[in-house]
C-alpha cells in the first residue's frame, strides 16, 4: 500500500479494434494538482472516463484511497469522493444554479420521506445546511448573484464555474476537471488558474487535470502524464516534460 | 412543383380521403351492406374542406409567417394579484372553498362531471411524476390505474373488504406494480421505454380481459359497493342487517344527490392530498433528484446519484397514484371491465401532462379540465372527438410547444449573513 490518493497502474482500453489507452500509470498524491496532457485524440478523456467509473477499462487497477475501484459503477465511485467535469460540460440546464448545487449534494441529503413530507426539524436543518454549502461555493466561483437562474442561460465561462462549484459541494478529495479552460478568455483562464491553485492549499483537495492550455499547465501542475496515441510517454514535473525531446518532438513542437 | 400544383395536389389528396371517410356510408340492408352517399349536409363539409386546404396551401407563407406570430414562447407570468406566496396562499384557500361549495350550488350532472374531472386531475398528476418530473415516457400508465380498479373490485368481491382498506392495498399494489415494470425498463429511454410501457399497459388489460375466472373477462366486475362516510352508506335501504344509511342516521329525506356530492368531495379530498404531497416531493432532495435525472443521467452518476433508485423510485410513485385513483374510479362507477383501461386512456393521461406544459401541477390541473369538460361540452361534435382532440394539439404545438403553463422553477432564497 501507497499514500497515493490514487494510483492507476497498466490502465488500458480497448474499443473493438481501436486501442485507445495502453498500458497507462498514474499517481495523485494529497494535495497534488497533477495534469494529463497530449495531443487531440490522444485518449485522455477515455482515461478519465475510466478512473471515473463510466467505461469498465480492458484491463489494469484504478486503486483510490486503498480500495480497488475498477469496474465499479461511476456513482459509487463519485461517493468515495472522486468527482469529475465534462469536456462538454453537463449541466441540468433547466434548474436553476441553485438547484443545480442542491442536486449534487444528494449523497448528503435527508432522503426519509417522511420527515420530507412533515418537514421535521431534522429535514429542515438538512436543506439549510445544503443551501449554506451552495451559497458558499457559489460565492467563491462568483456566481451567487445567479442562484436563480437557469444554469442553461449562463454564459459559458460560467457554466464551467458552476460544474465546479457543483463539484466542490460534493467534498471530493480528489477533483478531476476535463479541460477546464477550454473556451475561456484570459482573464477566466486566470481567474481558475487561481482558484485550482486555491482549492489545493486552502481546500486541501487534490486535481487531476487534463487541460490543452500550456501555460495554465505548466504554471500550476505538480506533476504531469504525457499521454501520446494512447501510449504514456513521459512523466515529471514541468521543467522535466518541457526539456523532454520526446515530448517536444510528439506534442509540443507541434503548437 | 409550382405552388398552385402542391395547393392542388394537396386539395386531390383531402378530397379523396374525405370523400371515403365522410361521403359514404355502409347501411346494412337484410344481410347486406349497402354503399350509400352521405346527405349533402356532409358533402358540403367536404368541399368547403377541400377549398380551405387548397387556400391553406396556396398560402402557406403567409400562413406561416402568421403562426409564428402567434407562437408565444415567453413563459406566462402571473397575474399580479399572484405574486407574493401570501397572496397566492390567500387565493389557493379562496378557490378549495368555491370547490368545496360547488356540488351545492350546481347541477347534478355538473357534479358527476367535475368528479372525473378530479379522477383525470389525479392522473395527469401521477404522470406527471413519471413524464413531466423525471422525463420517463410512460404510455402504458393506464396499467397501474386498472391494477388499482381491480384491486379493489377483487378484494370486495372475494373478501368483502370496503373501501377505505382498499384504498390504501390498491395504492400499494400500483406501486408494486410500478415498481416491478420498473425493472426490465431500466437500461431503456425514450422510443424504446414508451414502446415497452405500452406493452406493459396492454398485458395488463389483456390479462384482465382473458382470466375469466378471476376478473370476469369481458364482462367485467359489476356492484362494486360506493365508498361510505365512517360507515354510513348513500343506498335508500341498508345493504345489509346493522348496517345504516346516511339519511336515517342524520334523520333527513332520501336523496340519490348525497351520494354525487360525497364522491366529489372524496375525489376533491384525494386531489389536494395528491397535490401536496407531489408539491412536497418537488421540494425534497428526490423530486429535485428526479429533474435532474431527465436533464442529464451521466452527470447525475458523477454525483453521485444512483440513476437506477431514481427510476425505481419515479415509476412506484407515479404508479401508486394511478392506483389510488383507479379503487376511486371502481368504487365511483360501481362497475369495471377492460374496457375502460385501453390504450386511448393511456394516451389522454399522457395529453393532459404534455398539454399542461411538462413538470407543471397547475398547468396540468387546467389541461385535465380541458380535456374532461370541452368533449361534455361538445356533445353534438361526439363522432368527431378525436379529431378535434388531434387539432388541439396540433394547434398547442404551434402556439405553444412547451404546454399551457411550463413548470416555473422555484425561486430559492439565500440567507446570506
Ligand atoms: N466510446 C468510444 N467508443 C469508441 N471509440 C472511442 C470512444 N471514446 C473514445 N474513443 C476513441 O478513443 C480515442 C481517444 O479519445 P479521447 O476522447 O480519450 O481523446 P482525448 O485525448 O480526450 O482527446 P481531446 O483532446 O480531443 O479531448 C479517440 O480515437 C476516440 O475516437
Ligand atoms: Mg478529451
Amino acid at each position: 500500500m501507497t499514500n497515493n490518493l490514487l494510483t492507476v497502474k497498466d490502465l488500458t482500453m480497448r474499443f473493438g479494434g481501436l486501442l485507445a489507452v495502453n498500458g497507462v500509470d498514474l499517481e495523485v498524491k494529497e494535495k497534488q494538482i497533477v495534469s494529463v496532457i497530449g495531443p487531440n485524440g490522444a485518449g485522455k478523456t477515455t482515461v478519465f472516463n475510466c478512473v471515473s467509473g463510466f467505461y469498465i477499462p480492458t484491463a489494469g487497477s484504478v486503486e483510490f484511497r486503498g480500495k480497488e475501484l475498477r469496474g465499479k459503477p461511476g456513482h459509487l465511485i463519485a461517493r468515495e469522493g472522486m468527482v469529475r467535469t465534462f469536456q462538454n460540460v453537463r449541466l441540468f440546464k433547466e434548474m436553476t444554479v441553485i438547484e443545480n448545487l442542491l442536486v449534487a449534494q444528494h449523497m448528503h441529503a435527508e432522503h426519509n420521506l417522511l420527515k420530507g413530507f412533515f418537514m421535521t426539524p431534522g429535514f429542515r436543518k438538512n436543506e439549510q445546511e445544503m443551501m449554506d454549502r451552495a451559497a458558499h461555493w457559489l460565492e467563491r466561483v462568483g456566481l451567487l448573484e445567479f442562484a436563480n437562474r437557469e444554469a442553461g442561460n449562463l454564459a459559458y465561462g460560467q457554466q464551467r464555474r458552476l460544474e465546479i462549484a457543483r463539484c466542490m459541494v460534493t467534498e471530493p478529495k480528489l477533483l478531476m476537471l476535463d479541460e477546464p479552460a477550454a473556451g475561456l478568455n484570459p482573464n477566466e483562464t486566470k481567474a481558475l488558474d487561481e482558484l485550482i491553485v486555491q482549492l489545493r492549499d486552502e481546500q486541501g483537495i487534490s486535481i487531476l487535470l487534463i487541460e490543452h492550455d500550456m501555460g495554465l499547465v505548466m504554471g500550476i501542475s505538480d506533476q504531469i502524464y504525457v499521454v501520446n496515441q494512447g501510449e504514456p510517454l513521459a512523466a515529471g514535473t514541468p521543467a522535466e516534460i518541457q526539456a523532454n525531446p520526446d515530448v517536444i518532438k510528439a506534442y509540443l513542437g507541434e503548437e | 412543383m409550382s405552388r398552385v400544383t402542391s395547393a392542388f395536389v394537396a386539395a386531390l389528396i383531402t378530397l379523396v380521403l374525405g370523400g371515403f371517410l365522410l361521403g359514404m356510408s355502409l347501411t346494412s340492408e337484410g344481410i347486406n351492406l349497402v354503399v350509400e352517399t352521405s346527405t349533402t349536409g356532409k358533402m358540403t363539409v367536404l368541399f368547403v374542406g377541400v377549398v380551405l386546404v387548397f387556400l391553406l396551401q396556396l398560402f402557406r407563407e403567409q400562413v406561416g409567417s402568421f403562426t409564428s406570430k402567434m407562437r408565444s414562447d415567453e413563459r406566462m407570468e402571473l397575474p399580479s394579484f399572484l405574486r407574493t406566496s401570501q397572496q397566492q396562499r390567500m387565493w389557493t384557500m379562496f378557490v378549495i372553498a368555491g370547490l368545496v361549495l360547488f356540488p351545492f350550488i350546481s347541477s347534478r350532472g355538473a357534479v358527476d362531471i367535475a368528479t372525473l374531472t378530479l379522477i383525470y386531475v389525479m392522473l395527469g398528476l401521477g404522470l406527471n411524476v413519471v413524464v413531466g418530473l423525471a422525463g420517463l415516457l410512460d404510455l402504458g400508465y393506464v396499467g397501474f390505474y386498472a391494477v388499482g380498479a381491480y384491486s379493489y373490485a377483487l378484494l370486495n368481491m372475494y373478501f368483502g373488504v370496503s373501501f377505505w382498506v382498499a384504498l390504501p392495498i390498491a395504492g400499494g399494489l400500483a406501486a408494486l406494480f410500478g415498481f416491478l415494470l420498473g425493472f426490465p425498463v431500466l437500461r431503456l429511454r425514450g422510443d424504446y421505454l414508451a414502446i415497452v410501457t405500452l406493452g406493459f399497459g396492454e398485458i395488463i388489460r389483456i390479462l384482465l380481459n382473458n382470466w375469466t375466472e378471476l376478473t370476469g373477462g369481458p364482462n367485467g366486475i359489476a356492484r362494486i359497493p360506493k365508498p361510505t362516510f365512517f360507515g354510513l352508506e348513500f343506498n335508500r335501504r341498508p345493504s345489509e342487517e346493522g348496517a345504516t344509511t346516511f339519511h336515517d342516521f342524520f334523520g333527513i329525506g332520501y336523496s340519490s344527490e348525497y351520494k354525487v356530492m360525497f364522491l366529489y368531495l372524496m375525489a376533491l379530498v384525494l386531489v389536494l392530498i395528491t397535490l401536496y404531497v407531489i408539491r412536497r416531493l418537488i421540494r425534497m432532495p428526490i423530486g429535485r433528484a428526479w429533474e435532474a435525472l431527465r436533464e442529464d443521467e451521466i452527470a447525475c452518476r458523477s454525483l453521485g446519484l444512483n440513476p437506477t433508485t431514481i427510476k425505481l423510485g419515479a415509476f412506484t410513485i407515479g404508479a401508486s397514484f394511478a392506483g389510488f385513483a383507479g379503487s376511486f374510479f371502481a368504487a365511483r362507477q360501481g362497475f369495471i371491465s377492460p374496457e375502460s383501461f385501453t390504450f386511448i386512456e393511456s394516451a389522454i393521461i399522457l395529453a393532459i401532462v404534455v398539454l399542461g406544459g411538462m413538470g407543471s401541477q397547475l398547468g396540468v390541473i387546467l389541461a385535465a379540465i380541458a380535456m374532461t369538460v370541452l368533449p361534455e361540452l361538445a356533445r353534438e361534435f361526439d363522432e368527431y372527438r378525436m379529431l378535434l382532440f388531434g387539432l388541439m394539439m396540433v394547434l398547442m404545438m404551434i402556439w405553444r410547444p412547451q404546454g399551457l403553463l411550463p413548470m416555473k422553477r422555484p425561486h430559492l432564497e439565500l440567507k446570506r449573513d
